[in-house]
């Protein structure tokens, strides 16, 4: 076939009758009809639009729900009503600094966790590697509730668990850092960290794995071959290879984690309340619209300014 | 001394193999108190051997009934996520279109959102139009936030597809319909299928938003966090753990086929 470039005119045999017009023959921008123009459009047009009303416009009032006063019973109105936001963060400040900690630690044990197993996975594993990386996606198949109420049993009062780390004397360690109190770990922020790191540790092994697999292994080997010790090695070539997955896997671990109540709740105890408790018990139960339309705002707000100057500082743009 | 140096070695296996650990024991947990015969409402602590809750899995008010809209609801949201996200995929990658930066914008932006946030606006979005929250409102939210993951699961299968194929099959007289549903779809269903699963888990497992927006309507997981106030029978952990044993089945199954397939070609 002479005819592989798209702009030369259809050689000269009877065309097929299922392509009558070269109408959608996708490259030539120049020669193109009207209506293949218009594909993409009408390609992104549904999607698109089910995100413009379902989520962009649902930004747009909660943002005026946040300016609102009044009462449920004699509705709401745009006052421009900015007090909600200094109310808000004055009354709650404890629980947005808690989402934070929390989060964070929560993100440097995943981190901490995660990356050993994402390197065995990656170097190691050999012929158990795709039974591995099953058994880290399994656990997604039961309900993350479920799997959270299971900690409830693990981490019970007395049990052994709790007898070991008291045995360890890590309790020792956790009570002075005000994470446990006395000889319990349920219903303290211990317990909220650990039940966090649990849930979003997957997605944390992931992309290290995705990024650690791709370094290419006779690079060890160089830096072996140039006296370096394994540490250095991973000092100075593994680690800074992997740093895509490492900031990914921080962004997919903590944004998550700041948002999240399910642990707060089951987990911890009206100490351990974190801003998505605040906004969840204001919206379902108090009814507080106003309020709890700020809550989230600010929410998102600080979540994009982190994220924005990670990203800026780490340095990686393609994540999508 | 060797044996330090053997340890010191195998370091990071130790380790790795102590995070998987930490990973699956709330799944032994869970599977081992399907067991259970608690005392009293909770199944927290461990009483004594049972294959009751086995046996009667329904044995529940409404847990069965919960699971079916759980499942009438992924089903509905993975078609339309899949359907929309894949068109989405297509545009992204094949065409030039205006507004290209706001279109990657506001796909990522429901991925790099909490879950929360999304959550809180749209229900003050179906408190404003005076909306009936229910079955109708949890898909709506549900199609809204898998379709991102689908768009970058389907985008990254299409972006790797040799275009060489697609004009081969021009090249012999296929026409344009013909050579997306005999070539093209062929070569991206992998991805599609991919950020279908991806779409499925999602929204069957989802809590957070479908709390917001369900109204009175139960999903599972809605019925979990109930029972979690109200007393847990033992049937969620028999469907958590059935649910389980039949993904991982799935997925065996699936690699066995690959594997097989592989050697056929070879």
């Amino acid at each position: 076939m002479a005819t592989l470039t798209e702009t030369d005119p259809p050689p000269p045999l009877p065309p097929s009758p299922l392509s009558p017009t070269a109408a959608t023959s996708p490259t030539p921008p120049t020669k193109k009809p009207r209506r293949g123009r218009l594909v993409p459009y009408w390609l992104l047009l549904p999607g698109i639009l089910w995100l413009i009303v379902f989520f962009a416009l649902p930004m747009i009032y909660q943002a005026s729900t946040s300016v609102q006063t009044g009462s449920l019973e004699e509705g709401y109105k745009v006052t421009w009503h900015f007090a909600t936001y200094w109310d808000a963060l004055s009354e709650y400040w404890p629980q947005f600094l808690r989402s934070v900690l929390y989060a964070g630690s929560a993100t440097i044990l995943c981190l901490l966790l995660g990356y050993p197993l994402a390197y065995l996975i990656a170097f190691r594993a050999g012929r158990w590697r795709n039974l591995i990386l099953i058994l880290v996606i399994a656990p997604f198949f039961t309900s993350f509730l479920i799997r959270t109420l299971a900690w409830k049993t693990i981490l019970a009062d007395g049990g052994p668990v709790v007898g070991a780390l008291d045995a360890l004397h890590v309790l020792d360690v956790t009570n002075w850092l005000g994470m446990t109190a006395g000889d319990r770990v349920l219903a303290t922020p211990l317990a909220v960290v650990c039940g966090l790191t649990y849930n979003f540790l997957p997605f944390m092994i992931l992309p290290l794995y995705t990024s650690l697999e791709r370094i290419d292994g006779r690079l060890h080997e160089a830096a072996g071959d140039l006296y370096a010790t394994p540490f250095t090695t991973f000092r100075k070539v593994t680690f800074p290879l992997s740093m895509p997955g490492v900031v990914s896997g921080t962004l997919l671990t903590f944004i998550p984690a700041s948002g999240d109540y399910v642990n707060a709740d089951l987990l911890g105890s009206t100490d351990t309340r974190m801003v998505g408790n605040v906004i969840q018990t204001q919206f379902l139960r108090i009814l507080d619209y106003p309020t709890a339309a700020a809550l989230s705002f600010i929410l998102m707000a600080a979540i994009l300014i982190m994220v924005t100057l990670y990203i800026r500082k780490s340095g990686t743009e393609d994540l999508v | 001394m060797t044996f330090i140096r053997r340890l010191k070695r195998h370091l990071v296996v130790i380790a790795g193999l102590l995070t998987l650990g930490y990973l699956l024991l709330p799944n032994v947990v869970v599977t081992v108190f399907s067991f259970n015969d608690p005392k009293g409402r909770f199944n927290y602590a461990w009483q004594k051997f049972s294959t009751d809750a086995w046996t009667d899995p329904c044995g529940v008010a409404d847990l069965c009934g919960s699971l079916g809209i759980s499942l009438q609801i992924a089903a509905w949201a993975t078609l339309g996520a899949t359907v929309l996200g894949t068109m989405i995929a297509f545009a992204l990658v094949r065409y030039r279109f205006r507004a290209r930066g706001a279109v990657n914008s506001l796909i990522f932006l429901p991925m790099a959102m909490p879950e929360v946030v999304m959550a809180a606006s749209l229900l003050t979005l179906f408190l404003n139009l005076g909306a009936q929250l229910g079955f109708w409102t949890i898909l709506i939210a549900h199609i809204m936030f898998c379709l991102s993951f689908v768009v970058v699961a389907v985008k990254a299968r299409v972006m790797s597809m040799d275009p060489r194929l697609e004009e081969a099959a021009r090249d012999l007289y296929a026409g344009p319909v013909q050579t997306f549903v005999r070539v093209t779809l062929p070569i991206a269903a992998p991805g599609i299928a991919a950020g279908a699963l991806l779409a499925f888990a999602l929204s069957f497992d989802d809590f957070i938003i479908t709390n917001f927006t369900a109204g009175s309507t139960v999903t599972f997981p809605m019925f979990v966090w109930g029972s979690a106030q109200r007393g847990t029978p033992v049937q969620i952990n028999v469907i958590g753990t059935a649910m389980f044993v039949v993904a991982v089945l799935f997925v065996l199954a699936g690699m066995a086929v690959g594997n097989r397939r592989r050697r056929q070609k070879a």
